[in-house]
Order: C-alpha cells, then structure tokens, then sequence
C-alpha cells in the first residue's frame, strides 16, 4: 500500500500558523451564546495544498443546530477519515460537501466551503456542475435498476463528456477497471446492476462515480452494508483510488479509518474535536474526547 | 384551415425547432472545441429553442381564439340596423345565430337582405381574422426563432432554463385542480345568483312545492313554477338514508369479518369480488334498480297487501345501499388495519373473546376513522345521480314513506339540464342552485371526513 | 365447585358465562359472514339477472322469403340506372313476397300486420344486394331478412313458459304466420352482427352500440391524453418540487377534495364553461374528454403520487450524487421507477371514465346519434349513456340490448382492470 506522504509534511507547519490565527476571531454561537471558534478544534485541521477548505461551518435542521463552526480542509490527493459516535454529525458535513443537503428542505447551512476557489454555497452556483466534481458513494449500494454498463454510462452521459460511442465504452471499462470490477463483470455488461453481489454493487456505484472523473469523491460509510472480505476490496480500492481523486471518507470502523486514510477527523456532538495525522489520533490523541472514543469508553 | 389545422401545424413546425437547436448546439460545439465546451448537453439547447418558440406562440393562438368571435360578433352588431339593436339581449342572441348560420350554410329561402349582408361581412370578417392569425403567428415565430438563434452560445445555460420552465410547467399542472375547483364554483354560483335574483333565496330554501315545469314558456320569466327545493332535500335525504342503513353495517361487518377472522385466502379471494360491486358502473345499478328491483319490491308489497310505487324511495335506495357497500368496507379495513396490534393483544391477554375486542377494543379505537368513512359515503349517497335518475321518480313528494316515489336534487338537476335549453329561463337556472348546494353540502362532508380520518391516522402513527 | 365461604371463584364465574359469551361470539361471525353473503349475492345477483336478460341480444332472427325483383313493382325503367336503383321501392318487393305466401291475410289491417313481420330496413339490404348482383334484377332468388323486433322477440321466447305473453305486441295472426314459417323452415337465429356494426336506431333490431362505443373511445382518448400526462406532471411537482407552504396545502386540499365531488358537478363545470362560456358544441366526445379529464385528475394525482413516493430515496442519491439535475433524476430514474404504479392507477380511473354517465348527459351527450363519430369533433353519445337511452325505451327488445350493451360495457371495465392487476403483479419491483 503506498501512501502519499508530501501534502501531509507539508501541512505541519502551516496547521501551527493557522490554528493562532483562527482563535484570534471569535464567533458568536447562535443557539447557546456561547463563543465558539476554529480553537475548540486541537491538531491541525489546514492543509497546504487544499482541494476543499471549509470555513467555521454550520448547518441546521429547522431550529436545531446539527454542526457547530466546523473547519477543516481536505488536501490534494489526501484520504480524510470522519469518526466519531453515530448521531455526531459526520454525515451531514460530508453531505455539505456537494451539497446533498439541498434535498432536505429544512437544512441550512452557513459559513464558507470552497473548492479551490468555487464557492460551493454561492446562491448563483449550480448544483450540477459542483456534484460532477464532487461524486458521492453511499453508505447502502444503490445502483440505478439498469444495466452495468448504464451504470457506469449514466454520468458521462448527462455531462455529454464523450463524442462517439467508442469514447464511451473506453470510459466505461476504464472505469469499472479501476474499480477493480472489470475482470468480474466484463461478459455481463448488459445485465442489471442489481444482480451483483452487495460488494460488487458497491463497487459499481464506486465506478459509476469515477466515470464521471470528479476532483473529490466523498464516500459515506461505504462499508457498512458489507461483509469483510468486500469491506477489504474497497479499502484496497481507495487506497488505489487516492493517487488521483481526494477523498473524504466517513466511517464508523476505527480500523477503518486507521487502515485508509492520511488524516483522521473525530467529531462529537457535531463538534469537530480533533483533526490529525492518522498514525497520531490512534496512537497519541490530544482531547480527552478523542482518546475517550478511540479507547472505546463510548461509541 | 381551422384553429386544429394551425394548431397542429404549429406544432409541428415547434418540434421541429428541437432539431433546429440541437443543431446549433453541436455547430456552436464544433466552432468552440467539442461538445465538452458546451454548457448544456445539445438536446437542452434543442428544448429551450422549442420552448422559447412554442410559449409565445401558444400564447397568441389560445388569445386569438378566445378573443376574435367575441370581436368579429360586436364589429358585425354595430353594423345591424338601429331597430335590431333595440332589440332585447336574447333576441339579438338569437339574430346573431340566424346571420352565423346563414354564413355557414348560406342563405335560406326568406332570409332579410340585412341578413345576408352581415353573414357575407362575418363570412369575410372570419377569414381576414384567420389570414392575420397565420401571418401574426408565422412572423412571431421566426423572430424569436432568429433572436434565438443569434444569441445561443456555447455559454448559454440552456439546462438551467429548460428545467426552470419545466418547474413552471409542472407548477401549472399541479394548480389545475385549483382552477376546477375555482371553475366549479363561479360556474355554479354565477348562475346561481341569476336563479336568487328572480326567485328569492328563503322560497327555495324553505318552500316547500317544487314544480319547475310550470314555467311553459321562456318568457314568463320567473311568473310560474315553484322552486321550493324541501322536497327535494327530504327525497335525497330518504333515498340516502335508506342506502346508508344497507351499506353501513353490512360494509362495516364485512371488513371487521374479513381483517379480524377471515383466513388470507379467503380474504384475498372475497375482497376483489367485493371490490368488483364497486367498479360497477352507476348505470348499470340504475338499470338493475328500475328494471329488476323496483318491479320485484313492487310485486313483493303487492302480495303482502301494500300499494308500493313502481319507482319507490326503497329501490334506489336498496340498490345504491349495494353500491355502497364495497366503498365502507374497504374505508373501514383500512381504519381497521390501521389499529395497533397492541391494543388487541391487551384485550386477548385479559381473556377476552375475539368478537368482545372486536367490539370493546377495536371499534371504538377505530370510531373516528370510521365515522369519518361513513360521512364520505353518505356524500357519495348524496352526489349519486344514475341510480336515482332511472329508479327514482320525478315528482316532488314530500313524504317520509319508502314506499312512495319521491325526487332528490340530482334527478332535478339532469331533468331540467338535459337537452337543449335556454341559459336564461329560472328553470334552467334552478338546477345551477341545486348544483350550488349539492357541492357545498358534498364539500362540507368531504371536508369533515378527510379532516376526521387524518386526524385519527396520525393519532396512530 | 364452590368455596368454603359460598361464593364461586374467579375460575368459575368465567366458567359459568362463558357459554353466553361464546353464543355471543358466534352470532357476532355469523352477522360477519351474512354480511359477506349478501355483497356476494347481491353480485351474483346482478351478473345474472343481466346476462339472462341480455344473452338473447346476440342473436337476430331472420325470415326467408323468395324475392322477385321485378323492376317494374320497384319503378325502375332503365336498369342501368344507378340513380334509379337506388332510390327505387325495395319495400313493394318484400310485400308482394310475404303477399304471395299468405295469401290469406286480406284487408287493410291484417295486411299491415304481415307487413310488419319483417324490419323495415330489410329493403335497405335488398338494395345493396342488388347493387352487389346487378344480375338479380327479374330473377327470384330466396333471401334472409332482418325479422321484426317484435317477431324476434316472439322467436326467441316461444318455447318459454306459456303464461310469459309479453307478446301482447304481435297479434294472434302473425304468431299464425311466424308459426307457419317456422315450419317451413324458414326462420332462423343468427349471430347478431348488426348490435356490433351499427349505430343507434329507433328500431331495436337495427340498432347496434358501435356508435356510441367509438364515442367512448374518442371520449377515452381525449381523456387519457389530456388527464395522464398533466395527472403524472401534478404529482411530480407535489413529490419532488413543491416546498412545503400553505399553496401546496392548498393545492392539496383541493385534490382530494375533488376526488370526492360528485361527478355530476363536473358535469355542471362543463356545462357552464365548455358549452356556456367558450361556446364549443354540444354532444361532442372533445367535451366530454375534456369533463372526464378534470373529473378523473385527482385520482390519477393520487394514485401517482403513491407510486412516486414508493420510489426508494437511495435512487435520488445516485443520481444527485452523480451530478444528474431534478429534471434529470425525475425524467431518467424516479419517473420509469414510478410508471407501473402510475399506470395501474391511470388504468382504474380511466376505467371510471369509462363507465360515467351523469358528466356526459351534462354536456348533452344523449342526443339521439345514428352516425357513427369519426372525429372527436362529431356529435357523438356514449357507451354508458346508450345504455341509459335504451333502458328508457318500453320494447322488450331494447331491454334485451340494454342488457347486452352492459355485458359488453362490463366486459370492457372487466379487462381493464385485470389489465391493471396484471402491470401491477408483473412489473411491480419489490424494493
């Protein structure tokens, strides 16, 4: 498994400046009063190279406040774990990141995020374009009831990212071959996508995202609805895959979270309480919270 | 060529411009590096051409033909002589006819010379009205179609607009039911109040004789014929009444028998043939009802000794109590089914007998929903019109009697609509009020009902 | 068993009501199953009383009778006359034919009655044979002739019970002579084709439904034409678009409140707006579609939003996730998903459709139409309404094709629904 270690040394120092700089600008809570800031959040949640910076978010529901003044960055080509207790908000900032919460009427979201310089919340930006560079793996299989190759055909499609259909075929296996699912499904491309195997389907919703060739995938527990022999193909996978997408992973798996990522966010109460490099949240955590988690005191 | 000829043609040339943007989009594509540079995919350029072409179109054609008759008539009226246009409203209705059908048909032995000049001037008057429809609807569109050829690029946001447009459309769609409801009532409630200004409204409300048909002739207006619709209220309330007390217990006790102790088979075998009494046409009841029924209950009270009319309150109401049946059962298994399993249990665990939680746990938890299905039925009873136009009768009895032939609004409202009638005479008018409360009374329930049901499902959800 | 102190246990009191309770609880399953018995009866009931009623209408009775086609009985000098031939008197042919082989009835009113043995539009076929045959003309040639309502009516139940003598209508004479024909053999029962193949009439053996059957299916057309499309696109907006405020709650009440309006108010709106107010005619299935359209939406809303919400959110991620647009995720996934259950109850409405009257007899679709409709712009009546119509006339033979018009409006309605059911077992998609 080779990682890629560059953009995370280079972090280091700017996560020292940084972490100063945003305790200096304190930020009125709107639910309890209280002042919260990027401070609450020990380790270093900026990256030298971002590819998403998210600025003092929140988001709600209705009245209730599911994310509290969260800032993080997601460098180039890194794999970002989410942990923390179910209910702690992970996936709902995951979801800001393309903006799947705009499905949920009541969902509000306020402060910055930004790929590269688009502003993701921009009332002018459209959603589309934003969600061909951000795709989206979910935590349960859902592939379109279609044929595979429809599958993996559909994105491509609706973005119109190929001229002639020879284009699109290339596209396909190249697709499904990174999603190591070529060698499995290459003589049944026209039968239904609903037919594999839990594992395989997973990862045909992995390659259908990957057709589209987005910048970011964000992956929602995509193991959790899978046994362990397939929870082992995708880790493999993503690590494959982290050489040219950047990843944001949630899980629920420690282990997890251990095995793919390069840093590791802990989130709690929809707080985000600590971001490090991987080794260093399992093996040293700086909040009593994280290391309360990670020791298994709670989760 | 008539309006379904542009029409049609119309949209054929709007189709076409699909083709025409897609086209543009795939140049605009080349000219630019490839279909990749394009904002959109070319079918969204494709639809928003079409879409830019066809609104404004449709527009100005459904305009036009709202708007020209009523035109072209008053620009023919002007031109009458001065002691035709003296004439009152109706008769110059009427001589408007005469000069449209002279135009359409041509002249008849006998026709006024003023006549037939007007139907000539309307003949002309008509085409020129179509010519510059054509040439109105031709240059419109190839304007747009030029400015929006122009102005697409490969920037143009094309899907964005088109699924705007598509939103509006459905958006559109979904307010039809609000514009039936907003049709349904100024239709009645205009002609109603024509009716409350020649007959007041107490008369009808509280009179207690109906007899319409006195008005003999069109222009007695309002002099003859009694409206007071009690009659017609108790008829309908009778008939009602009498379907209700069939259909209710037996559609209640054949939803408790079928979700409470009927085996799966069987009740997945009985409930379709239930089901089929209620995809029965109301025709068809009607029939049954005056051609089988009526004479049988009629034959029946004979034997017995009672003097039953051959179109008695009891047969339509029998039969529309049939009707019914399959409409309270499946409202009330659904009511049924909605009751926890927990609360059943509750009872079975105190030792309790099936039909005793039936009827202590299960029916009073499942009062409200059933209540509320009850009173839709009774709005259905209410509304129905086949049964009762052919097994019921036509004269105003204002009798509690099964037995006799009494009347209900919806037979009035048929007798006195059906055929070709005058719009202005209180006759015709009336059945616009008896409409009017019809819906309103019918409203009411409904309104009640779906409050009552609701109600009751989110109590157990 | 009692206690020591005399009064029963628990156990026993149970024990001593509980024959009453379960007496009670029998009764109760009783009532239950008479409920149950009388729905299915009263089914029962009605399908057979309208298939012995109607059965006999699918079959006519025909008469034999030698005819000479003498030109000039018929008034026509010049044979090769098409003009001639057409309108010449195929009547006096028929009279003269039943004249010669009853010799016996003599007199003006017996005459009249022998006359009236066979339909007055069996001239009607004479003229097209010979149109067929020009040869026929001087030659007598046995030909089978439409019998009079009253005659078939007389055919058809002669071997019933003898007291049935509905046939007050025919005089003793002319069962003489309808007997005599039986015996010569020359009366026979055959398939009915005219019901299947003629408009309406005012004599009940000339009268057929496929006039006011091709009015239904223009009507239905109009119908599903117009109410699917805007049905399915008022369902997408309430399920996928509509923000929750008070004018979706307002379009909402006002759906499931017209699902329960009484249709005869719809017939009231078309009425008072088609015919009243943009002044289109009346009788025409145009009108009558677009009456059952408004009537019919708010069941197709209903059924279609059910469909839409079956549709599993994990679909909608995919293609948000993706980058597909609502238009996209609506049109590519939610819509195909949705379609077999939006179908089945498309399918029971227009069945509803297609079984209503009041609406139509709103907009005036009773008129009396021999023409059968080519245009959904041609006057026209309906199925439901031609049964409506017919069932008005006294003739027994109008009630026989009262009946028979239901059994193939029934089975109409029937196969529409199996239709439904069958989508529905076949492409339902268990999620």
């Amino acid at each position: 498994m080779q990682v890629v270690n560059t953009p995370i040394q280079e972090n280091e120092k700017l996560n020292a400046k940084s972490d100063k700089v945003a305790r200096e600008k304190p930020k009125t809570d709107p639910i309890n009063g209280s002042h919260a800031n990027v401070g609450e959040t020990v380790g270093k949640p900026f990256a030298k190279h971002p590819k998403m910076t998210m600025r003092n978010v929140d988001v709600f529901y209705g009245d209730k406040q599911a994310i509290y003044d969260v800032s993080l960055d997601i460098g180039k080509h890194e794999v970002v774990a989410m942990i923390g207790p179910s209910g702690c908000g992970k996936s709902t900032f995951l979801r800001c990141l393309n903006r799947m919460n705009d499905t949920i009427d009541i969902c509000k979201v306020k402060g910055e995020i930004k790929l590269e310089e688009l502003d993701v919340y921009h009332p002018k930006q459209d959603v589309v374009p934003l969600r061909a560079r951000v795709g989206m793996v979910f935590q349960k299989p859902n592939p379109f009831p279609k044929s595979i190759y429809d599958n993996v055909a559909y994105g491509p499609r609706i973005h119109g990212l190929f001229e002639r259909k020879t284009d699109l075929d290339e596209i396909v296996e190249n697709s499904l071959r990174r999603a190591s699912l070529w060698e499995e499904v290459k003589d049944r491309l026209h039968s239904p996508g609903t037919g594999l195997s839990g594992g395989q389907q997973q990862r045909l919703c992995i390659a259908r995202t990957i057709a589209v060739s987005p910048e970011v995938i964000l992956m929602d527990e995509p193991c959790s609805a899978l046994d362990p022999i397939a929870t082992a193909k995708i880790e493999e996978l993503i690590a494959e895959l982290s050489k040219k997408f950047t990843i944001a992973i949630v899980t629920h798996s420690m282990q997890q979270a251990a095995r793919v990522s390069h840093r590791t966010a802990y989130f709690h109460m929809g707080k985000l309480v600590e971001v490090n490099d991987t080794k260093r949240v399992f093996t040293n955590p700086q909040h009593k919270l994280t290391e309360a988690y990670i020791t298994g005191r709670f989760g | 060529m008539d309006f379904s000829q542009i029409f049609m043609v119309m949209a054929a040339t709007i189709a076409m411009t699909f083709f025409l943007g897609r086209y543009r989009a795939l140049k605009l594509g080349q000219a630019t590096g490839g279909r990749k540079s394009l904002n959109s995919l070319p079918t969204y350029y494709g639809s928003l051409m079409a879409m830019w072409c066809g609104i404004p179109c449709f527009i100005l054609l459904a305009l036009w033909m709202m708007f020209d008759d009523v035109i072209i008539s008053q620009a023919i009226m002007q031109e009458l002589p001065q002691a035709v246009l003296e004439l009152p409203t109706n008769e110059r209705g009427l001589i408007f006819n005469m000069i449209s059908n002279t135009a359409e048909n041509g002249a008849r032995a006998g026709a006024e010379p003023y006549m037939v000049a007007a139907a000539e001037r309307l003949q002309s008057l008509r085409e020129t009205s179509q010519l510059t429809l054509i040439a109105c609807l031709a240059s419109l569109f190839l304007v747009i179609m030029l400015v929006v050829w122009a102005k697409m690029s490969a920037k143009t946001r094309a899907r964005s607009q088109v699924e705007k447009g598509f939103k509006w459309l459905l958006l559109i769609c979904a307010s039809i039911a609000i514009f039936t409801t907003a049709g349904i009532v100024f239709s009645v409630l205009f002609e109603s109040i024509r009716f409350f200004q020649s007959v007041p409204l107490t008369e009808f409300l509280f009179g207690l004789e109906w007899s319409p048909q006195m008005a003999i002739r069109s222009d007695q207006v309002g002099g003859s014929g009694a409206f007071g619709a009690v009659p017609l209220f108790a008829g309908t309330l009778l008939i009602s009444a009498i379907a209700m007390v069939i259909a209710v217990p037996a559609g209640l006790m054949a939803a408790i028998y079928l979700s409470e102790y009927a085996r799966p088979a069987v009740r997945s075998a009985v409930k379709p043939l239930l089901e089929v009494l209620a995809g029965i046409p109301t025709v068809v009841y009607g029939f049954f009802a005056a051609l089988t029924v009526a004479p049988f209950i009629r034959d029946t009270g004979g034997l017995i000794g009672l003097s039953v009319s051959s179109e008695s309150a009891l047969a339509a109401g029998l039969v529309m109590g049939i009707m019914i049946i399959p409409f309270v059962s499946s409202l009330s298994d659904d009511v049924i089914n909605a009751v926890p399993q927990s609360l059943r249990d509750g009872a079975y665990g105190l030792g309790a007998t099936r039909s005793e939680t039936i009827k202590q746990v299960v029916i009073p938890a499942a009062l409200p929903g059933i209540v509320g299905g009850i009173l839709l039925a009774v709005s259905r009873a209410i509304g129905e019109t086949m049964i009762v136009v052919m097994a019921a009768g036509l004269a105003a009895n204002l009798t509690a009697n099964p037995l006799e032939s009494v009347t209900t609004v919806t037979v009035q409202i048929v007798t006195l609509l059906v055929g070709d009638q005058e719009f202005n005479s209180p006759k015709t008018l009336s059945a616009f009020a008896l409409g009017l409360m019809l819906f309103t009374i019918t409203l009411v329930l409904n309104y009640v009902a779906l409050l009552v049901v609701k109600k009751y499902r989110e109590q157990y959800e | 068993m009692t206690n020591s102190n005399g009064t029963l246990s628990t156990a026993e009191k149970v024990n001593k009501s509980l024959q009453k309770r379960y007496r009670a609880e029998k009764r109760f399953r009783a009532y239950g199953i008479s409920a149950i018995a009388f729905g299915l009866l009263c089914l029962v009931v009605l399908f057979t009383d309208i298939i012995s009623k109607g059965h006999s209408a699918f079959f006519q009775t025909y008469v034999k009778l030698d005819i000479t086609f003498d030109p000039t009985e018929m008034g026509v000098d010049d044979p090769t006359d098409a003009n001639q031939l057409a309108t010449a008197d195929y009547d006096s042919l028929i009279r003269n034919a039943l004249k010669e082989q009853f010799p016996e009835a003599s007199g003006r009113r017996d005459r009249r009655a022998l006359y009236a043995v066979v339909s007055n539009g069996a001239a009607f076929t004479l003229r097209e044979q010979l149109k067929e045959n020009p040869q026929l003309l001087n030659q007598t040639v046995p030909m089978w002739m439409l019998a009079d309502d009253d005659i078939d009516t007389y055919v058809k139940h002669r071997d019933d019970a003898q007291g049935d003598t509905f046939a007050g209508r025919i005089s003793e004479k002319q069962m003489g002579w309808v007997d005599t024909l039986i015996d010569n053999n020359q009366v026979e029962s055959r398939f009915n084709t005219t019901f299947f193949t003629s408009g309406d009439s005012r004599e009940p053996e000339q009268a057929g439904i496929l006039g006011a059957l091709v009015g239904s299916l223009l009507t239905l057309v109009v119908t599903i034409l117009l109410s699917f499309p805007i049905g399915v696109a008022a369902a997408v907006y309430l399920e996928e678009y509509a923000p929750q405020n008070k004018f979706t709650d307002f379009i909402e009440v006002n759906i499931n409140n017209l699902a329960a309006v009484p249709s005869i108010i719809f017939g009231l709106l078309g009425l008072a707006i088609f015919i009243g107010f943009f002044e289109m005619q009346r009788s025409l299935p145009l009108v009558g579609g677009l009456v059952l359209t408004l009537m019919t939406l708010p069941t197709i809303i209903i059924s279609s939003r059910a469909a839409i919400k079956a549709v599993p959110p994990s679909v909608r991620d995919a293609a948000l996730g993706l980058g597909a647009s609502k238009m996209q995720m609506v049109l590519h996934h939610v819509l195909p998903l949705a379609m077999p259950g939006m179908l089945t109850g498309a399918i029971i409405g227009f069945a509803q459709a297609l079984g209503e009257t009041a609406p139509l007899l709103m907009i005036g679709m009773v008129a009396f139409v021999v023409d059968i409709p080519g245009a959904i712009t041609d006057p026209a009546t309906a199925l439901p309404v031609q049964i409506f119509l017919w069932s008005d006339s006294p003739e027994r033979a109008f009630v026989e094709r009262t009946s028979a018009a239901i059994m193939v409006l029934l089975a109409f309605l029937i196969s529409m629904n199996t239709l439904a059911i069958w989508l529905r077992r076949r492409l339902e998609r268990r999620w």
